[in-house]
């Protein structure tokens, strides 16, 4: 293969995640992204299972195992510190898990956005409390099974992307592993903006969605081809630019391949479409606004 | 140069002159002075380091770990509740052996709500393994913000400068502040071990197993130990530079002594006076200073006070179900000398109640009367 295009990969093998994991595909292409030339912070959630126990490390560069709440903060105390060393060119990543985002980390995250601190913030998102089981966060969808919603979620879903973007922070964007040339794109994008950076990936897992451990990038692809997690960024908290124009499937196409939905209703059904139709519309006119106010 | 500042002011005053790289705070009375004053120097560029105004306290412990295991010289300043809410970072900061120095000023920790003086915030950190030392007044702050710097930096724990509300955080008295070139030949510019390698990459803090866990609390263990003589190295290297030394233990007046009474921090230097009067009434009395908490000077406490008749300790905060939280200390230190002395402990200026001469002679008279030493304190109050 041309050695051109075979990336050269940062992660190494030894990572502790559930076989199949989505998380953990969606950190390799993130690190591939980042490069060798970086600093990262991981907080406990998947990502630091997938980093691994000691003497395990797949990470490849320098990092800093800190805690839950925590991430954003970490990596702009060791930005800044790194600053005062003369050695502003190296970039500093934070990887949190929904929990540490949504809920835990969402204070000291808004911290540094208010003061737009220079790093790179990576959700990985896998919708509920994976590393301890499987719990509810502010981050599952309306009407899911978790442990500690055993009849579905009856809160919706956290809009973290629109509460990033109220901080009007130079880069927000969403992300998902079934589409590694836009994500890895978002990533050199972000690195290449100074300011707080905010990256929103989607990342299946295999075990708390009850999925095939072949399915976690096909669920990820539905993810976006139904609409359920569309694929845009948002610049300065105000310009929205679509990235993928969805085939717009059907939501069951989604819902019925996860054992998480295998209680849903007929009705809930139909609710998730409405939202997600609904959804879809406000992105689309904030889309077009930013397209008008650009010309 | 002599200036006449208050407690706050002398800690902003020190911490510019130590050069810090990364001061990350936010604020809580009775602190924030420090915070004002170091971020008007930040802002006009008379300290080079970057001031990070955090959301929280939580958050600036959080980036100033971060930033001393990046390499650089780190400091905060808090309170109270802001000190509680950091007490889990504060582990953090001292399981991965920084350097972050922090000036906690006292203060009452809620319920009730209340702004004055109370130790009971930093002891109910004493087991986060930060060095802790507690101050008389402005000057001692001032100078141990110096010397935290040089400790901390040498043993690879955080340090925490302690100050009472009000009587130190807010009264002012005359301060000797150091000229920058004497602070600059005294602490030596940061050399931390620089965590984040990108030639050697590392992972700080990984998941451990029970025995490594065993080993890393063990060599921090071993630090702490180590770090009483640093901390009497760096004590007596200051006296040379700036002419102030202040020792691990403060005795006087034990030769003779009936009884000697143990004080930290403020309630010292009015004890000063009251146990002159008393001296000159003829009182056989002693007066010791502890200003060391953590780690514990067990061997100089025993030096001095072995052979004492009678202790009397009074102090400003209680472990609610026990006692005086020095006092404990104290007596955990002397059982295992062969006539350890008795001890009573006297709670006195909870809550920040003024601490006078009188009352302090009060102590000493009820003490030297006593028949029965009891387990638990004497509640002795104080005027508002």
């Amino acid at each position: 293969m041309n050695a051109l295009l075979r990336p050269t990969e940062i992660m190494s093998p030894g990572q502790m995640s559930c076989p199949g994991c989505g998380l953990a595909l969606g950190m390799r292409q993130v690190m591939r992204a980042m490069g060798r030339r970086c600093v990262v912070v991981v907080v406990p959630s998947c990502v630091a299972v997938t980093t691994g126990p000691f003497p395990n490390y797949t990470l490849g560069v320098p990092a800093f195992h800190s805690a839950f709440e925590i991430a954003a903060p970490t990596a702009a105390g060791i930005r800044n510190a790194l600053i005062q060393q003369g050695q502003a060119d190296i970039p500093v990543l934070a990887f949190a898990g929904d929990g540490g985002t949504f809920d835990i980390g969402l204070q000291s995250l808004s911290g540094c956005a208010d003061r737009n601190e220079d790093i790179i913030y990576v959700c990985m998102d896998n919708e509920a409390y994976m590393n301890t089981g499987i719990q509810v966060s502010s981050a599952t969808p309306e009407f899911t099974w978790t442990g500690t919603s055993p009849s579905g979620n009856t809160r919706r879903k956290k809009k973290i992307m629109e509460i990033m973007a109220a901080h009007r922070m130079p880069y927000a964007a969403t992300a998902s592993p079934a589409f590694p040339e836009d994500l890895e794109r978002k990533i050199k994008k972000a690195k290449s903006i100074r300011g707080t950076r905010f990256i929103h990936v989607l990342a299946p897992c295999t075990t708390g969605w009850k999925i095939r451990e072949d399915m976690a990038v096909k669920v990820a692809m539905l993810s976006v081809e139904t609409n359920i997690f569309p694929l845009y960024e948002i610049e300065d908290g105000l310009k929205y630019t679509i990235n993928y124009r969805s085939r717009r499937l059907p939501v069951e196409r989604y819902l019925e391949v996860q054992g998480r939905y295998r209680h849903l209703k007929p009705e809930q059904t139909v609710l998730i479409q409405n939202e997600v139709d609904r959804s879809w519309e406000e992105l689309s006119a904030r889309a077009e606004r930013s397209v008008v106010s650009d010309a | 140069m002599r200036k006449f500042i208050t407690g706050n002011t002398a800690v902003a005053e020190a911490v510019r002159l130590c050069r810090p790289d990364i001061i990350a705070a936010y604020p809580i009375t009775p602190q924030t002075p420090i915070y004002e004053k170091l971020s008007d120097w930040e802002d006009s560029g008379k300290i080079k380091g970057k001031m990070m105004r955090t959301e929280s306290e939580h958050s600036a412990m959080a980036a100033c770990l971060a930033a001393s295991l990046t390499g650089v010289r780190t400091f905060t300043a808090t309170s109270s509740q802001g000190l509680a809410l950091m007490h889990e970072m504060l582990h953090f900061a001292s399981g991965l052996r920084t350097g972050v120095v922090m000036a906690a000023v006292n203060r009452t920790l809620a319920a009730p709500w209340a702004f004055w003086s109370d130790q009971t915030d930093t002891l109910s950190q004493r087991d986060t393994g930060w060095m802790q030392v507690y101050c008389e007044d402005n000057q001692e702050t001032a100078d141990m913000i110096i010397q935290a710097f040089k400790i901390a930096e040498t043993v690879l724990l955080p340090m925490m400068v302690i100050l009472e509300a009000n009587f130190i955080s807010h009264f002012m008295e005359p301060v000797d502040i150091p000229s920058q070139k004497d602070v600059d030949a005294f602490l030596p510019a940061v050399a931390l071990p620089r965590r984040f390698d990108l030639e050697n990459p590392g992972y700080v803090s990984p998941t451990v197993t029970q025995k490594q866990f065993e080993a890393y609390r063990r060599r921090t263990s071993d630090a702490m130990t180590h770090a009483l003589a640093v901390i009497a190295d760096v004590d007596e290297a200051f006296g040379k530079a700036f002419g102030r030394s202040y020792g691990i233990v403060e005795i006087t007046g034990a030769e003779d002594a009936e009884l000697v009474l143990v004080t930290t921090a403020t309630i010292t230097s009015t004890a000063r006076v009251a146990v002159k009067e008393l001296r000159e009434e003829g009182v056989k009395v002693g007066l010791c200073k502890l200003r060391l908490f953590r780690p514990f000077p067990v061997q100089a406490v025993k030096e001095a006070l072995k052979n004492i008749p009678k202790i009397a300790v009074l102090e400003r905060n209680i472990s609610q179900g026990r006692e005086g939280i020095f006092c404990s200390e104290l007596k955990s230190a002397l059982i295992n000398c062969t006539r350890p002395p008795q001890v009573q402990g006297y709670l006195a200026g909870i809550g920040g109640t003024n601490v006078d001469p009188p009352l302090i002679k009060k102590v000493v008279h009820h003490a030297l009367a006593l028949k029965t030493f009891s387990d638990g304190p004497v509640w002795m109050g104080g005027d508002a």
